[in-house]
């Protein structure tokens, strides 16, 4: 334990000089990403066709006072369109990710529960979903089902579940295996009351965390497989669709088409990520409380 | 019972990619290719009875199971059809394609994986420094960073406002094939490769990092402390030999994402390997060549795990001790 011995005196400077511990430090991190992640998807969302409408008058002008992520080569204020597709690949990889998280959860908990020759086929569907280059399979999803919004989605939904799967089946089966719960079944408790006293509320935390950090990964492959051509349509306010369209343009210098459409959903990717993590550390007892 | 591990691990591995086979069969199949048009182009004017020879020709108006029989059975003889993308048998594109991605994924992979391990063993070291602080944050941006953005922005930078590298492809254009230099295709491949190794450098540090204060926590480090071994000696003779091995094998089990980033990369740089194939093969239909590349794909991805596998069965001798238990 020297290593704890060394920690607590440097924690507690930083405690007093900021006079915040880890639990308000998490919260302030977590309001702060989520309203960044608020702001840019309800402006999105509420944001009309006409604020990023065509203006050949202002056709590929560096970012300016009116325009602050500059136009693109139809006029088209890029600030407004970057907000409009990030929105648009927030709901997608809300839609994806809560899909994939409940796949993710079904299975996994069935897994441990049922065990036996049901686990191992599991297992193997999550190994024959990793044996494939995710972009790979995302592309095959994704032209089978005519590209588009539906092909992306149903293409993102599908393949992020394998990794959940397996962590909340380790999860269930530890907990099962705990002595509390052989205590509880020879009390005389049903399944039924221990999977709601005992199992839920340890993988409840589990499956959350793994949610959210699946937001990230989710509207990631949503860009990268819109940036190949597979995912949304061209016409579409897409981040995907502005950075293929920025390539056109890189010989000539536009920089600012890439760049700030590029840091936007960077960000969001971020703080996602912050969110996740930070949560992750708050719901944990051993961490959440120093 | 080395063996045995061996040859399960490589007959799981088979298995699987038999499924592979089926699967992605199945999800091209019911895709809505024709793949009649994608070869004779939409604008034909055949006529549909002579449509509906080809068809038969082909085989098209067969059973999925028969269709899928027939493919498998082509395969194993060596036949993976002709790409319609390129006019040229599927198997001679994957090959020529293929050995392209090959160099820039091996050369990307093993400077990551170098790099990655002694930063993260750097950071480790001074955990809680400014330097371990600013390396934690790098890795997390660039971990969050979408491969295809950052290989714009080192276009932007590198080839158009510096002028150092070309603004794409693999060969200087207007030049003879046998006129090409191996210093021009290091020139043209430097930027994908540079995109590619820092796209990957993010994952491999952290986790190196993390394995570092993981093993210095150990008891046996105190010991070793205590009899006076100095943090040279504690570092080479512990914690290297249990970093490397675990490290070694997620740089192995990270071929998945290396070959999507390849893909990004590829596009953006337009460098004719197998990431441009597969999206090229995907855009036109080919079905014959998107077949073939998701096989050698997935092919590619199975060789990463099963040597990630093996490498943890047979060289870490707790794993080996286990089985002879077992």
């Amino acid at each position: 334990m020297p290593e704890l011995a060394l920690k607590k005196p440097k924690r507690r400077s930083a405690v007093q000089i900021l006079h915040l511990n880890t639990r308000t430090r998490i919260l302030i991190s977590i309001i702060i990403a989520a309203l960044y992640i608020g702001i840019v998807f309800i402006w999105g969302v509420s944001m009309g066709p006409s604020n990023y409408a065509i203006d050949y008058g202002a056709k590929l002008q560096a970012p300016s006072a009116s325009h602050i992520f500059g136009t693109d080569y139809m006029g088209r204020d890029m600030l407004a369109r970057s907000v409009k597709g990030m929105s648009t690949s927030l709901v997608i990889g809300l839609v994806a990710a809560v899909i994939s998280s409940i796949i993710g959860l079904l299975l996994g908990i069935a897994s441990a529960v049922i065990g036996g020759k049901f686990d191992k086929v599991v297992l193997w569907l999550v190994d024959l979903c990793m044996g494939l280059p995710h972009l790979v399979l995302l592309i095959l999803i994704s032209v089978m089902l005519g590209k588009g919004m539906k092909g992306v989605m149903i293409g993102v939904a599908l393949t992020h579940w394998p990794e959940l799967t397996r962590i909340i089946r380790a999860e269930v089966m530890q907990v099962r295996s705990s002595q509390y719960v052989q205590a509880a079944y020879r009390m005389g408790e049903s399944r039924f009351t221990v999977a709601r006293r005992h199992i839920i509320p340890h993988v409840i935390p589990v499956y959350l965390v793994g949610l959210l950090l699946l937001f990230p990964h989710a509207i990631m492959h949503e860009a990268s497989i819109t940036f190949l051509g597979f995912g949304l349509p061209p016409d579409s306010p897409a981040i995907g669709v502005i950075l293929s369209e920025s390539m056109r343009y890189i010989a000539s210098g536009k920089w600012w088409l890439a760049l700030f459409p590029g840091i936007l959903l960077l960000l969001t990717v971020i703080f996602f990520q912050i969110i996740g993590d930070d949560l992750k550390e708050l719901l944990n007892p051993t961490t959440g409380n120093l | 019972m080395k063996g045995k591990y061996v040859s399960e691990t490589i007959l799981k591995m088979l298995l699987l990619l038999f499924a592979v086979t089926i699967l992605s069969f199945i999800l091209i199949t019911k895709a809505p290719i024709d793949p009649l048009t994608s070869y004779i182009g939409s604008e034909s004017t055949l006529s549909p009875a002579a449509r509906q020879q080809i068809a038969d020709y082909w085989g098209l108006n067969q059973p999925l199971v028969q269709r899928y029989f027939t493919w498998l059975g082509n395969i194993f003889r060596g036949d993976f059809g002709m790409s319609i993308t390129y006019k040229r048998p599927v198997i001679d594109v994957i090959g020529e394609r293929f050995s392209a991605s090959l160099v820039l994924m091996l050369l990307a992979w093993l400077c990551s994986g170098v790099l990655g391990f002694f930063l993260g063993m750097a950071s480790g070291k001074h955990k809680g420094s400014v330097f371990d602080k600013i390396t934690q944050g790098f890795c997390l941006v660039l971990q969050s960073t979408p491969t295809f953005w950052i290989g714009i922005l080192f276009l932007e930078l590198f080839s158009v406002t510096l002028g150092w590298f070309p603004l794409g492809m693999s060969v200087p254009m207007g030049v003879l094939a046998s006129q090409v230099t191996l210093g021009d295709r290091m020139y043209h491949l430097f930027l994908p490769f540079f995109t590619l190794t820092v796209i990957s450098l993010g994952k491999i540090t952290l986790y190196t990092r993390q394995k570092y204060i993981e093993e210095m926590n150990n008891d046996y480090i105190l010991f070793a402390k205590a009899r006076g071994e100095s943090s040279r000696q504690i570092l080479n003779r512990h914690i290297m030999r249990n970093i490397a091995l675990p490290a070694v094998t997620v740089q192995f089990a990270s071929f998945s994402e290396l070959f999507g980033g390849m893909t990004l990369a590829e596009t953006v740089f337009s460098y004719p390997g197998i990431g441009t194939a597969t999206t090229a093969a995907a855009t036109h239909g080919d079905v014959p060549l998107l077949l073939g590349i998701t096989l050698f794909s997935a092919l590619f991805v199975f060789t990463g795990n099963l040597i990630a596998n093996l490498l943890y069965g047979v060289l870490d001798p707790r794993m080996r001790e286990g089985a002879l238990h077992a």
